[in-house]
């Protein structure tokens, strides 16, 4: 029956692009494989390296700690630089998050099928990295205690918040954004927590699970339901995406200030974030598919198309960084021009911005080669640089507070113990979140992966069922 | 008819492949049937459609979610920062009403109100997609007679089942087994309630 074709037309069996599943896998072995993880007995690796996380998560414990109880004095902060490590921090992480939304919700629309094996921990990694960019403005507002003072809620004081502010757009993007990630992110696992249910083996696990999958049953008019909400929720997420780090880059453009005030800043600082997060998914899914042996299902493709995103985005960003200098020179205003050359390029901390240069626009040239994109050691050891270099520009943007336009307000600004240690303190949550997440949650989709398989295709009729073709033709 | 000592949810069928699933569902509810689901791994091609199933309303639900969204920001903002028109600003209650003059600028600044009426309008749309498919599924509901047939566990995994439902019409337990019989399934089991 395989090879017989419908008289009415070709076989429509879709098969035009190169398999995305390495290996012989079917349906339940596809389960058995994602799902297994969570009941096999827990790696040693996993137990060293989650022993290293969590200590690092006390380091942020105890910097914010001392921070609520001293206040911010004890960084680095102050006139004129009033914005230090935090908000870089804030934006890096902010932008990590970017390439989990991007992989889940544009490469959705676009039909891009090799996003399936990494949407799901690629969308965790976007939650755990906003929730470590969120602590940040929190923590800088000195009393985070009074946190929902940002939120127009009606008051005893009858006030409300400055609508016109960038910092309350922060508020309302970095929240729906949270939430909106939260929720794909959870609709996303629910079939799988159903599947994790089914396999639980003592009716304690089969309990949690079942609870977390809300009773899920997989029946047709719910699949049709959930897809429709699934796109849609795609459809939403990907100008949010896109309005989130816009919003962010306004902190910074709504501004009047030489070198910030600049129309190129919206479109750059989302390629960039595009670019960080990118380089942060290849950072997690080395580590990943090597340790938990899943090369079948992120396979040496997805790398090299990530790699590829990362060389475009890569270069939208350089030449961001082209169009900044050109448009300081071609403004023929010399606070602009004093602020590029004197103040950045060869300003205090000039050296820099010759190694963002390095990092963000040299080093990712050489993915230009085959050969780089299939070595995932290279390819690691790339993203790490583009991770620092994308780190190190939001460092530039704001040292630009340096130099006050008075000689006798210029100040230097250098990170203190706590920033620092609060800084490394959030890789600590960040990752004690996703080893938690690797070890209870099926970490690739298991719903999803089972599409890429070829039978998971509808033949086209079969000869016997020819009355059923007549009346069914009808209902499309 | 003699009445079963248990009460009978339906009849459900095992089949191995999409192919089969989609075969049996179209020539069920060609039979007659209407009270019938297909339960399977992952969403399988207009299998809604031959359960008899049309479409969500899902859509319009979100649409309005969003309306709902842009209009509580538009409002929000408005009315709060003095902005709205005269004849409305006398009936803003004392607390709604918190007017900030920066320099003489305009009250009623809307291109500054844009961004959060865009992120409520995505935040409500989305909350109204996702608990809208939850309700319209009538999730959570943790139990269900289903669960007690102990081969439907495996719909989660590579198996795919059709089930007529008892309440239907049609439905005769002997003759509603013959007919799944001759769909040639794995397996024809009985649903307990």
């Amino acid at each position: 029956m395989a090879t017989e074709v419908s008289p009415k037309g070709p076989n429509l069996r879709p098969d035009p692009q190169p398999p995305m599943v390495e290996g012989k896998y079917n349906f339940d072995s596809m389960t058995e494989k994602i799902a297994g993880v969570i009941f096999a007995a827990t790696p040693k690796g996993w137990i060293v390296g989650f022993a290293i996380a969590f200590m690092i998560l006390q380091v942020l414990l105890v910097s914010v700690t001392y921070l609520i109880y001293e206040g911010i004095g004890i960084w680095g902060v102050n006139i004129p630089v009033g914005w230090g490590f935090d908000i870089v921090n804030f934006v890096w992480w902010i932008g990590i998050g970017h390439a989990g939304t991007l992989i889940s919700a544009i490469l959705l629309l676009f039909n891009q099928t090799w996003r399936t094996s990494i949407n799901r921990f690629a969308e965790a990694m976007t939650l755990f990295a906003v929730a470590c960019a969120g602590l940040y403005p929190l923590a800088h507002m000195g009393r985070p205690w009074f946190a929902y003072w940002l939120l127009p809620y009606p008051n005893t004081m009858q006030l409300w918040p400055q609508f016109r502010s960038p910092l309350e757009w922060d508020v309302f993007a970095v929240s729906t954004y949270f939430s909106v990630s939260l929720m794909y992110w959870y609709i996303g696992l629910v079939p799988d927590f159903a599947s994790v249910r089914d396999r639980a083996p003592n009716q304690l696990l089969r309990m949690f699970y079942g609870i977390l999958s809300l009773g899920w049953r997989g029946g047709s008019m719910h699949w049709h339901r959930y897809e429709t909400a699934y796109l849609m929720l795609a459809g939403l997420s990907t100008p949010l995406v896109l309005s989130v780090h816009t919003i962010i880059s306004f902190d910074f453009a709504v501004s009047n200030l030489p070198g910030w005030h600049a129309t190129i800043f919206p479109p750059y600082f989302v390629a960039g974030a595009v670019y960080s997060g990118f380089a942060m998914v290849i950072n997690l899914a080395v580590p990943i598919r090597h340790y938990y042996g899943m090369k079948d299902f992120i396979t040496d493709k997805h790398l090299d198309n990530m790699a590829k995103v990362m060389l475009a985005t890569g270069l939208m960003v350089f030449y961001g960084y082209g169009v900044e200098a050109f448009m300081a020179y071609y403004s023929a205003n010399e606070f602009e021009r004093d602020l590029m050359m004197k103040n950045r390029v060869f300003g205090p901390y000039g050296y820099f911005y010759f190694a963002l240069i390095f990092c963000n626009g040299l080093v990712p040239q050489i993915l230009w080669f085959q050969k780089i994109r299939s070595n995932e050691a290279a390819l690691f050891i790339i993203s790490l640089i583009v991770n620092i270099g994308m780190w190190l520009e939001r460092f530039v943007i704001l040292m630009s507070l340096q130099r006050d336009f008075l000689p006798s307000s210029w100040g230097q600004y250098s990170p203190t113990f706590w920033d620092i240690s609060t800084y490394i303190g959030t890789f600590g949550l960040f990752l004690s979140l996703l080893f938690l997440f690797c070890r209870i949650l099926p970490m690739i989709s298991i719903a999803e992966m089972k599409h890429l398989l070829p039978e998971s295709h509808v033949h086209s009729h079969k000869d016997s069922h020819d009355h059923s073709d007549s009346a069914h033709g009808g209902s499309h | 008819m003699d009445a079963p000592k248990v009460k009978i949810y339906g009849l459900v069928a095992e089949f191995t492949t999409p192919t089969q699933i989609v075969d049996a569902a179209n020539q069920a509810r060609e039979a007659g049937y209407t009270a019938m689901e297909a339960y399977t791994p992952f969403p399988v091609v207009d299998l809604h459609e031959a359960v008899g199933f049309k479409r969500t309303m899902l859509p319009t639900l979100a649409f309005f979610g969003g309306l709902t969204g842009f209009c509580t920001a538009f409002s929000l903002e408005t009315f709060t920062s003095g902005g709205a028109p005269s004849f409305i600003t006398p009936f803003l209650p004392d607390w709604f009403y918190y007017p900030l003059n920066i320099g003489g600028r305009p009250l009623n600044s809307w291109p500054a109100f844009i961004p959060p009426e865009f992120e409520l309008t995505v935040l409500f749309a989305s909350i109204t997609s996702v608990v809208g498919m939850l309700l319209l599924n009538g999730y959570p509901r943790i139990y269900h007679p289903l669960f007690n047939v102990p081969r439907f566990s495996m719909v989660t995994s590579d198996r795919f089942f059709l089930c007529i439902e008892a309440r239907d019409s049609k439905f005769d337990l002997q003759g509603t087994k013959q007919f799944l019989e001759g769909l040639q399934p794995y397996e024809v089991s009985e649903v307990p309630e």
